[in-house]
């Protein structure tokens, strides 16, 4: 299988919203191609034949019914929000003048 | 009872000793917060401890024992099993109005405003929550260094790790600073530290057990479950926190087995052993295990045997690729969940300077540390676009392999595996950090399971270099009753052994003497 280059390595870091340094991603890359190394061999396996799992035991899943009832109070909620102002949470701006769109 | 035995008894003799009215709950309490303040500073076990409200709860317990003796034996039979008895819980259970970091820096300051379904339970149950024990960063390490906060010292060995991610769930047993603690499994997280600090530590069936209120790794594969010095012990606090919650949809229906609250003792247990079926898998003797390691689990084998049981030799051939399997399932799983830390609802925040984007980037490049770093990417990668059905799907058809080869093992009428929890014994600090696939392999032997969805658990079984060995069983979907009781009658078997009356060596260290 691939191996993992740099701009790899960067892009992965920038869907997974990783600020990391220079260094921290050289370290990373070297780390990772080590492990997919691992991952490579699972290639050898034959599964043509196979169904993927996703989850082994198998049980039927009730959901709860669907009643209302007491939720926590809006203080309790916020309260561990960096910024929160009148039971809101304090967000940046997710569209600027420059957004292109 | 003095303090020292105080500290060293376990749930079920704490009880009785309760019931008889020859100790009390703040008796207990005050044993287990001296040893915790005079030899913490040396062990690391503890993040958080809760000491105002542990103390109302011992209080209520004696309250409840002192009116029940005086009622009468049906009034004490009606007790709750955990009434008055201590448990620590890894700092990933959410306790309402208590600090929850999941041993992360990005959870620095978070109080929860809730509690987890199993604190619910515990507390119904009368148990006294004694504190918050150290883990490595969001469950992912073998040995607890990756915690942020603080390192966890084995109490076997001062040098040593006490293995994880549930290090400070075992290291508190182990040094008897509590008779119980929960713990959770994702790859073997509890089952490798009971290994290494010689206790009873069980991953219960996926689903046994609600994860509502419980830091979440990979759904698919975390469970939580108990360590204990003994199999009873272990089963006592399976029972309050397992069952079907409406809060978590993958808590099963699956009826709960009276029998834990009665595992055989003595004779009656050892007996029970007689007639089973242990399958032995030649795959878990993995290359790179410690001879010490594989002399103890082939004694305790060799013992199992002597009491009458079938032992035969079988292979799982997919084990092999359930390291790499588990690599990519676990870390893709991890990606999706800890997407949530964005800075902005709760945690540290890194928002600020700069736009929104830059925002997010601050608060997670700064708050997750190296390991949960490496699992994110790789998680993100193994689900990319033009990666996923290569890495992502073949994994899930590899782990269809490994459910086979435990239904074959099933379908064939064995009672359970037997097999070494860890390959070694605990390793020294530093060991194994620079090189993280070593890290990985040491969880060999017990990710398999969690593949499966299958309960296991680790029981003593000797020491090798003087530090602890773990027997590993694995079982049936929700056979966890039985399994304890097969972990009772290796206790019975045992009993006399040697090596079952050493304390962990450097406990008297721990606090420069007394203990």
């Amino acid at each position: 299988m691939s191996k993992l280059t740099r701009a790899e390595v960067e892009k992965v870091a920038a869907l997974a919203r990783l600020g990391l340094t220079e260094a921290e991603l050289s370290k990373l890359e070297g780390e990772l191609n080590l492990i997919l190394e691992q991952w490579a061999r699972l290639a050898q396996v034959d599964t043509s034949h196979v169904a993927a799992t996703a989850q082994t035991i198998v049980q039927p899943m009730p959901l709860r019914d669907d009643t209302p009832g007491p939720s926590l109070p809006v203080d309790e909620v916020t309260r561990n929000a960096p910024a929160h102002v009148g039971g809101l949470i304090r967000v940046q701006a997710i569209l600027s003048e420059e957004a292109d769109g | 009872m003095t303090a020292a035995e105080l500290r060293r008894a376990s749930a079920q003799q704490l009880r009785d000793a309760y019931k008889a009215g020859s100790a009390t709950a703040v008796e207990l309490l005050a044993a287990l917060y001296a040893a915790i303040d005079r030899e913490d500073a040396q062990l690391g076990a503890w993040l958080y401890l809760r000491r105002e409200e542990a103390q109302a709860e011992a209080l209520a317990a004696d309250t409840r024992y002192a009116a029940a003796r005086a009622e009468g034996p049906a009034a004490l039979a009606a007790l709750p099993p955990l009434l008055g008895i201590p448990v620590a819980l890894k700092d990933l259970v959410n306790l309402i109005n208590t600090p929850t970091t999941a041993g992360s820096r990005i959870l620095e300051g978070y109080v929860s405003p809730y509690d987890a379904t199993i604190a619910t339970r515990l507390k119904a149950a009368g148990a006294i929550l004694l504190g918050k024990t150290n883990m490595d960063e969001f469950a992912m390490g073998s040995s607890t260094e990756f915690s942020a906060y603080k390192k966890t010292v084995n109490p076997w060995a001062r040098d040593r790790v006490p293995g994880g991610s549930s290090g400070g769930s075992a290291a508190a047993v182990a040094a008897f600073h509590a008779p119980l603690s929960i713990g959770t499994d994702t790859g073997g997280s509890i089952r490798q530290p009971a290994s290494l600090t010689g206790l009873v530590g069980m991953k219960p069936t996926y689903g046994r057990v609600s994860r509502y209120g419980i830091v979440a790794f990979a759904s698919s594969l975390d469970q939580v479950g108990p360590f204990a010095r003994t199999a009873h012990d272990a089963a006592l606090l399976l029972h309050a926190i397992s069952g079907r919650d409406a809060h978590d949809a993958t808590s099963s229906t699956e009826p709960l087995d009276a029998q834990l609250l009665n595992l055989p003792a003595g004779d009656a247990a050892a007996a029970g052993i007689k007639g089973r079926r242990f399958a032995l898998p030649k795959e878990y003797f993995v290359a790179g295990m410690e001879p010490g390691v594989e002399q103890a689990v082939r004694e305790a084998v060799r013992a199992l045997e002597a009491a009458g049981a079938l032992v035969e030799e079988v292979s799982l051939p997919a084990t092999e690729h359930a390291l790499a399997t588990y690599y990519i399932v676990a870390p893709a799983e991890a990606s999706a969940n800890l997407a949530r830390f964005d800075g902005i609802r709760y945690g540290a925040s890194g928002h600020g300077e700069g736009n929104l984007l830059d925002g997010y980037l601050a608060t997670r490049g700064r708050g997750f540390g190296p390991e949960v770093r490496r699992r994110i990417m790789l998680g993100t990668y193994a689900l990319s676009a033009g990666y996923y059905d290569a890495y992502y799907v073949k994994a899930q058809k590899v782990r269809t392999l490994i459910a086979q080869d435990f239904e074959r093992v099933w379908a064939a009428g064995f009672d359970a595996i037997v097999a070494p929890t860890s390959p070694q014994v605990a390793w020294r600090f530093g060991a194994k950090m620079a090189d993280p696939i070593s890290m990985y392999l040491s969880d060999a032997c017990t990710l398999p399971a969690n593949m499966a969805g299958l309960p296991g658990v680790s029981i003593p079984c000797g020491l090798s270099e003087g530090l602890p060995v773990g027997l590993q069983l694995i079982g049936r979907p929700w056979s966890e009753a039985s399994l304890l009781t097969i972990a009772a009658g290796y206790e019975a078997l045992t009993a006399t052994a040697a090596w079952r009356s050493v304390e962990p060596h450097d406990l008297a260290a721990l606090s420069g003497g007394a203990t």
